[in-house]
């Protein structure tokens, strides 16, 4: 007997608009509590929401991006809620007629691709926040909601943690691809609710098998915290099963709400499903619907951009770069924007990719924003990525002048020039450091000329010697073969 | 008439919308809640065959506004008419996370 995990992930998602999904008011993070609010979103009465229209189109971008069937006529359902966050007393959602469908995404999983099934995405607004450290009450800040929430349900097609983190990254990146959400995990941007059961089967006959009973986890806002939860229930459940292999499964058992408990890392029992979940949709007849045509789709089609897995496939072809630099290079559209730019300004894309990796990422990192923030022009790093690739200046150096760049706006070669970086490649000049370490270490030049076991080891301390004495200007490929050429005669 | 609505319903209706009932409102409104169901059951007698199922009596769509924020009322205004307040926060009964 074995057993498969059988994951689905519901993700929602705040879109980054001006204003809320159906009323004017800021939709801003971080104000001081209740001054984001109007009377549509503090749930008064004889008050009419109307439709964000920016909204409604990011929606749309992200089921394109998703490979969705885009519906051409939605509408918006009512669903109860009873909680003080919301104070209408319901949600204003989509029920039958998501705005899409049926899409999917493929995921780079362990350099395999896996494809994941999307069963729909589809809009509605957020509720507020409680907050509960208050003395003797919960207090309620509504700034949050009506908040344009982007709901993704994907199909249970996901099979092992690695799976799951690499979907819900996926998701992450691709909303900050297409500019429709900061995705801030402190912010609460995203949140995620795992569905996890186990198939279990028996290898002997592949065909049978059941289910063990679903459990859904709401509202993790980390990572981290999926990551645990996902794993934590894997195990739970292979316990369960193992413990009970005839009554622990999907058709002796309802479907179970449980809560992941941060500080224990486990999850908690909270209730079984058939005893609530009873939402009461109904249209909503506050709202018209919405109709698409073509002419309209397609001008949201036109914003699509190039996407993250096709932009990964596209630099590993074009400019052979490996998976690691690669995934770097384009987990952010500014990163792989500003990348793209440096190759098109005349810089060899290796160079480029390792000059942005090693110190682009680093520094943008250490300011608290992205490499294209950093303030140095494509145009300016593709020529310190020249004078590089020229042997101008060392691998090294160039690291150095990367971080001058963020000081000066002077051109990387006046740089390099002022502060005497420029690498000497220029034979004549080297030729006489070359014959003072030479005559000055007749021991390590006798073990070079021998061609024995010592002979690797000495030829490095006199290119040593020589980069010293140049004072780390030399160019090490010049010194080398000069040095080669003095001792072996070679040429 | 059979009553279509019978007081078990009402009393599950009641929960999901949480309002507490007596047995007496319990029958009540199961009684209404059946006659207003075979009032308008009375639709069933149409022949609908080939008619668009409809979501509103409005033959309009796509009514939006542009993204654009404005502040409407201050927190001051916004609590005005809260029975109770914590700072700026509107305050409820304890909710248990
Ligand atoms: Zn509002």
């Amino acid at each position: 007997m074995g057993y498969r995990p059988t994951i689905g992930l519901e993700i929602h998602v705040e879109l980054s608009t001006a204003s809320k999904m159906f009323c004017g008011c800021p939709n801003h993070f971080g104000d001081p509590p209740n001054s984001n609010v109007c009377p549509v979103c503090l749930g008064m009465p004889g008050v009419l929401p109307t439709m964000n229209r920016q909204a409604y189109e990011y929606a749309v971008l992200m089921g394109l991006a998703l490979n969705c069937r885009i519906a051409t006529f939605t509408k918006w359902d009512r669903k109860g809620y009873y909680y003080p966050d919301l104070p209408k007393n319901y949600q204003i959602s989509q029920y039958d007629l998501p705005l899409s469908s049926n899409g999917y995404i493929d995921l780079l999983v362990n350099g395999q691709t896996k494809r994941i099934g999307i069963t729909r995405a589809h809009l509605e607004e957020d509720a507020g926040k409680n907050v509960h450290d208050l003395p003797g009450c919960t207090g309620v800040d509504l700034n949050r909601a009506g908040v344009p929430l982007l709901e993704i349900v994907s199909e249970p097609d996901m099979n092992s943690v690695p799976e799951v983190m690499a979907y819900a990254r996926s998701m992450r990146q691709l909303v900050r691809y297409l500019n429709i959400s900061q995705a801030n995990m402190q912010q609460g941007h995203m949140r995620f609710e795992p569905n996890i059961s186990l198939w279990v089967f028996d290898d002997a006959e592949p065909d049978g098998g059941h289910y063990t009973p679903i459990v859904e986890v709401k509202n993790l806002n980390s990572f981290r915290s999926l990551e645990r939860t996902v794993a934590f229930e894997i195990d739970r459940q292979a316990g369960q099963w193992q413990a009970d292999p005839d009554g622990y499964r999907m058709d002796k058992m309802s479907k179970q709400n449980r809560g992941w408990d941060d500080v224990r890392e486990v999850t908690v029992y909270q209730r079984h499903k058939e005893e609530a979940d009873e939402y009461r949709y109904f249209p909503e007849p506050d709202l018209l619907p919405v109709e698409i045509d073509d002419a309209w789709l397609g001008r949201i089609k036109a914003q699509l951009p190039e996407l993250p897995i096709a932009r990964y496939a596209r630099f590993r072809k074009e400019f052979g770069l490996d998976e690691k630099l690669t995934t770097l290079l384009t987990s952010e559209r500014g990163t792989a924007d500003y990348f793209e730019a440096v190759v098109q300004a005349g810089a060899s894309p290796h160079r480029a990719a390792n000059l942005i990796q090693s110190q682009g990422l680093r520094l943008a990192n250490e300011r608290g924003t992205d490499v294209a923030g950093l303030g140095i022009s494509a145009e300016r790093l593709a020529g310190l990525c020249k004078l590089a690739d020229e042997d101008k200046v060392s691998a090294t150096t160039a690291a150095g002048i990367f971080q001058a760049m963020l000081e000066s706006d002077d051109p990387p070669e006046k740089i390099a020039q002022d502060r005497n970086l420029m690498q000497v490649s220029d034979t004549s000049a080297l030729e006489a450091i070359v014959a003072e370490v030479l005559s000055e270490n007749g021991k390590a030049v006798a073990d070079y000329k021998s061609g024995g076991k010592k002979a690797k080891k000495a030829r490095s301390f006199i290119l040593g010697q020589v980069m010293q004495r140049s004072k780390g200007q030399a160019n090490p490929k010049v010194a080398g073969e000069l040095i080669d050429r003095k001792v072996l005669g070679q040429t | 008439m059979p009553a279509k609505i019978d007081p078990d319903q009402v009393r599950r209706i009641a929960r999901l919308a949480r309002i507490n009932l007596t047995q007496e409102e319990l029958e009540q409104f199961s009684n209404q809640l059946s006659d207003i169901l075979n009032y308008v059951d009375q639709l069933s007698e149409l022949n609908t065959e080939g008619v668009e199922p409809t979501t509103g009596p409005l033959k309009i769509s796509n009514v939006f506004r542009q993204d654009q924020a404005a502040r409407s009322l201050s927190s001051e205004q916004a609590l005005a008419n809260a029975p109770c307040r914590h700072g700026d926060f509107f305050a409820v009964p304890k909710v248990l996370e």
